[in-house]
């Protein structure tokens, strides 16, 4: 029934159309003009128009910046994040400046030099000097750009792991595990063919330093303290994000890759300062298969006397195998 | 050149090999491929506002799409998005945007009879038809169409087990596409050899109009990088019927371990984005080159830095090989090579500006004449504003950790690519209607749905940037499992609001497109008083162009609002007259 009534509507919605075309064509028949030639009063009233909707824009554009920054990520809550803000803020403010000057310039001019039969326009070729002032100036605010650029991705790519504490995420269709390496701070080896329902991430159990190895659905870790998350997975490419940190990495099958960062803040600081829904997640940002919206894991930053009592509680591989047998 | 009086109606519209016709068959194939890539995103977009109920749009989708409560499944909402972007990307931005208005405006805008070769030319569109049945036939079969995203990464796009549109629907896609690559080349291989060959007499590479120089370098880059993605297709195709392991490694699917080993997924991105970043530009140059053609003609006055546009173009195609990696920047490659992709991506912004500073003097101090036409360049010189200065977040590898991958990246895209490209490719329709059915499109339809497809697409697009910067993921079929974006609700409606509102604007154009072939009034000659050549040919389609000799040309295509002339434009086959200067 609603099928048939939307498909009356558009069929009249159509006729319409059609029957207030003819009209404005025969009208014109009769005034001995063409219809569709455009007349001074066309451009005036196009002129405005462009005036009043590209402006309508720019507030359109000022009223979500107002409305929706709540929902924006917090501030970064780990060191080089913190350094990406900055960059973030900078790179934010230039592109809005220059957005906020030349938008307006363009619908103003076509404001402004609305066509008009009497008047004709100015014959302007080129002008070298102008050409040469707005190449040069793109390109010495793009030097700094790429210069500020290039140092903050350095400081957050290349990051000395001697002293970090190594965790392993896993990942698959459609979940995500960690691995702790346990008191030897050694993960043990692993091995894709050894993968089963019962060794989900194929570890070698024959490797000594596997047996302390700590298998967990919820990573924790400790405030200040430098971690490096090390990336597996084991079917198609996943990608391991935690926004809060400004943290990204694909989880490539056949390749490990990682992330070293520190975190700065505490959950129970988030929650404070974010409401008590707060939780540190990590989401999958590579398309995986049907399930791809729906994988996290949850990241709970603490201080190191909470942390070691929850390590504590969580088995190792090596308690895992003794109640299997 | 006089051998074609006896033509039938199958040579005449069908197999016909006058590059006019062949140009309304490229137009035609991608408004349909138009209409259903839109409305898939209406689909999908419906989801997005109101996840996991049902709607009455999802009664247009094939049986088993929907779950039993009415709902869209998960891995049908994937495949929409991926058919979506396929569809927008390949069919009608490459193939309906350069297929269209290379074949049309090539030839008489340079004065030439027809293409080099006719022949190549009219199987350059029977490789792309085969292909868009192919592609369609791919959404009905068994498991669903490709749905591994439009960039199609292995292991996901490799592995049925893994996502069922990697069967049968993905075999199909991959044999469509390599159709498609095929005719996009004999296209370009045609376009290159007429551009350089074919041009009538004192038609200089110098007084060229932008838009052909626009399509050279358009299908330079597509001669030189779709051979690649073909390459890279076919790789992928090894892997997933013979057993090669050139992206796979280390796999466990299923329960299954996989004989694979040794593969890196890795190299399949590198060579997809070889073709693809070029891709973009593929799809924007041809739109800037109209955007410049179209804004000359109708501020009345010349274009401004005619060299620098011209340069400008060449400077962005050079470049668009070399920045590919900034798509792969969270890939795990060696951060001194993201630094690199960072540089020389960055450094696309400088002529990108210099085009944007010089559109803006040449609207300065003009005589500007709103046709629909004129009112969607700017719209496009606006799209290409707002969408480019995101890409500089974007490019910068530090910034890219957090927003990769993000609704921030469909925001920017669909801005700069999506809108420049779609507003260049109706101006180019609005402006050229004329030129090929010889009729005029209604100016106030023309203003409608100007007006309503410029406010809907900001309001679609625009919010996107925010929800990206909230950390949302691109292709999720739902947010609802995480708390931290239950904010952006509200969000997600307002653009399912103005994504289904700019659908039904559409509906006006698609109405004033076809009523106009068939009643719409008689256009004049030359009714844009336009100085390039195609409006010197006869209004009434003739093979070969011009009824007697070809033109001659005598100075550059932007001659507007010349002192000393009597009009406000001079064809370009006017002779200088005495103590006459060329300008450049
Ligand atoms: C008709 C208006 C359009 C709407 C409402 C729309 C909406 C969307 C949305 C919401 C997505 C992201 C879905 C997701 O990530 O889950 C998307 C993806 C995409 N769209 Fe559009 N879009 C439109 C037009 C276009 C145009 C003109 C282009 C041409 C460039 C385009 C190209 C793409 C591509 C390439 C993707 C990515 C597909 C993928 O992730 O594999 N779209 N579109
Ligand atoms: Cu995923
Ligand atoms: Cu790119």
């Amino acid at each position: 029934m609603t099928n048939i009534l939307i498909a009356l509507v558009v069929l009249l919605a159509i006729v319409t159309l059609v029957q207030l075309t003819r009209v404005s064509e025969l009208l014109g028949e009769l005034k001995k003009q063409d219809v569709n030639e455009v007349t001074d009063e066309d451009n005036k009233t196009q002129g405005f128009l462009m005036l009043i909707i590209g402006m309508g824009f720019l507030v359109f554009v000022i009223w979500q910046m107002i409305e929706w920054n709540h929902l924006l990520l917090p501030e970064a809550a780990s060191v080089h994040g913190q350094e990406i803000d900055v960059l973030m803020r900078f790179s934010m403010t230039l592109i809005l400046v220059v957005f906020f000057i030349v938008t307006p310039m363009l619908f103003y001019f076509s404001y402004r030099y609305r066509g008009n039969k009497q008047n004709t326009a100015y014959f302007l070729v080129h002008n070298n000097k102008l050409e040469f002032i707005w190449t040069i100036i793109p390109t010495i605010v793009l030097t700094g750009v790429i210069i500020f650029g290039l140092k903050t991705w350095d400081k957050a790519m290349n990051v000395d792991t001697s002293d970090s504490q190594e965790i392993e995420v896993f990942v698959k269709q459609f979940q995500w595990l960690a691995r702790f390496p346990g008191e030897d701070n050694i993960l043990g080896k692993s091995n894709f063919q050894l993968i089963t329902p019962t060794n989900v991430l194929g570890i070698d159990e024959e490797d000594l330093n596997a047996e302390d190895d700590k298998i967990v659905r919820e990573v924790h870790l400790v405030v200040n303290e430098p971690v490096v998350l090390k990336f597996r997975s084991q079917d198609v490419i996943h990608s391991a994000f935690l926004p809060h940190f400004r943290v990204q990495m694909n989880c490539v099958p056949g390749l490990s890759t990682q992330f070293a960062f520190t975190p700065t803040k505490t959950t129970a600081q988030m929650k404070k300062e974010e409401g008590e829904d707060f939780e540190y997640v990590l989401l999958c940002n590579k398309i995986c298969g049907a399930a791809h919206y729906n994988m996290q894991m949850r990241f709970v930053v603490e201080t190191q006397e909470e942390y070691d009592l929850w390590l504590a509680k969580q088995k190792t591989i090596s308690d895992k195998l003794l109640t299997q047998k | 050149m006089s051998g074609h009086h006896n033509e039938t109606f199958i040579t005449k519209y069908i197999f016909s090999q006058d590059h006019k016709m062949i140009a309304k068959q490229f137009l035609i194939t991608g408004m349909i491929m138009a209409i259903l890539g839109m409305l898939m995103s209406a689909v999908f977009r419906v989801q997005l506002a109101n996840p996991g109920e049902s709607s009455i749009l999802y009664n247009l989708l094939p049986g088993g799409w929907v779950n039993e409560l009415g709902a869209l499944s998960p891995d049908k909402y994937l495949a929409l998005v991926t058919m979506h972007g396929t569809i927008l990307v390949f069919w009608v931005l490459t193939a309906g945007l350069s297929g269209t208005f290379a074949n049309f405006l090539i030839p008489l805008q340079i004065g030439a009879r027809d293409m080099a070769s006719g022949f190549l030319n009219m199987l350059s569109y029977w490789f792309f038809f085969i292909a868009t049945v192919i592609l369609v036939w791919s959404i009905y079969v068994e498991g669903g169409p490709a749905s591994g995203g439009w960039t199609i990464y292995p292991p996901l796009s490799a592995l049925p087990q893994a996502i069922p549109g990697s069967g049968t629907g993905m075999t199909l896609w991959l044999i469509s596409i390599t159709l498609f690559v095929v005719g996009s080349l004999l296209g370009g291989l045609n376009y290159i050899v007429t551009i350089l060959n074919l041009r009538t007499k004192g038609m200089s590479m110098q007084r060229l109009p932008l838009t052909v120089w626009a399509l050279l370098v358009t299908a330079i880059l597509g001669v030189l990088s779709f051979p690649v993605l073909l390459s890279c297709g076919l790789l992928l195709v090894f892997d997933r019927s013979f057993g090669t392991s050139f992206y796979l490694s280390d796999i466990v699917v299923n329960g299954e371990v996989l004989h694979h080993l040794g593969g890196s997924p890795i190299l399949f991105e590198h060579l997809f984005w070889f073709l693809g970043h070029p891709e973009v530009y593929i799809i924007l140059l041809p739109a800037l080159g109209i955007i410049s053609e179209v804004i000359s003609v109708n501020a009345r006055k010349p274009i401004f830095g005619y060299k620098a546009m011209v340069a400008s173009i060449l400077v962005i195609g050079f470049l668009s090989f070399i920045v590919w990696g900034h798509h792969m920047f969270m890939t795990g490659m060696n951060p001194f090579l993201g630094s690199v992709f960072t540089f020389t991506t960055l450094l696309i912004a400088i002529p990108s500006a210099v085009k944007v500073f010089n559109y803006l003097a040449t609207l300065w101090r003009a005589n500007i004449r709103f046709t629909p036409a004129m009112l969607f360049a700017i719209a496009g010189v606006s799209a290409f504003i707002t969408g480019g200065l995101t890409g500089l977040i974007l490019g910068d590898s530090a910034l890219d950790i957090n927003v990769h991958d993000t609704y921030f990246v469909v925001g920017h895209f669909h801005i700069v690519m999506g809108l420049s490209a779609i507003y260049g490719m109706l101006a180019g329709v609005y402006h050229w209607f004329p030129k090929m059915y010889g009729k005029m499109m209604n100016k106030n339809l023309g203003y409608v749905h100007f007006w309503g497809t410029f406010i809907c697409a900001y309001g679609v697009f625009f919010p996107m940037h925010f929800l990206g910067l909230a950390g949302l993921p691109r292709r999720y079929y739902e947010n609802t499992a995480f708390p931290m974006f239950d904010g952006l609700t509200d969000i997600n409606s307002i653009i399912t609001f103005f994504a289904l509102s700019g659908a039904v604007v559409q509906v006006i154009f698609l109405f004033n497109f076809i009523y106009s072939i068939f009643k719409g009034t008689k256009t004049v000659q030359n009714p844009w008083k336009s100085n390039t050549l195609e409006w010197t040919t006869p209004i009434e389609r003739i093979h070969g162009n011009w009824p007697g000799d070809l033109p001659s040309v005598h100075r550059w295509a932007y001659d507007y609002s010349k002192p000393g002339a009597e009009e406000d434009f001079i064809l370009q086959t006017v002779p200088l007259k005495e103590g006459e200067k060329e300008e450049h």
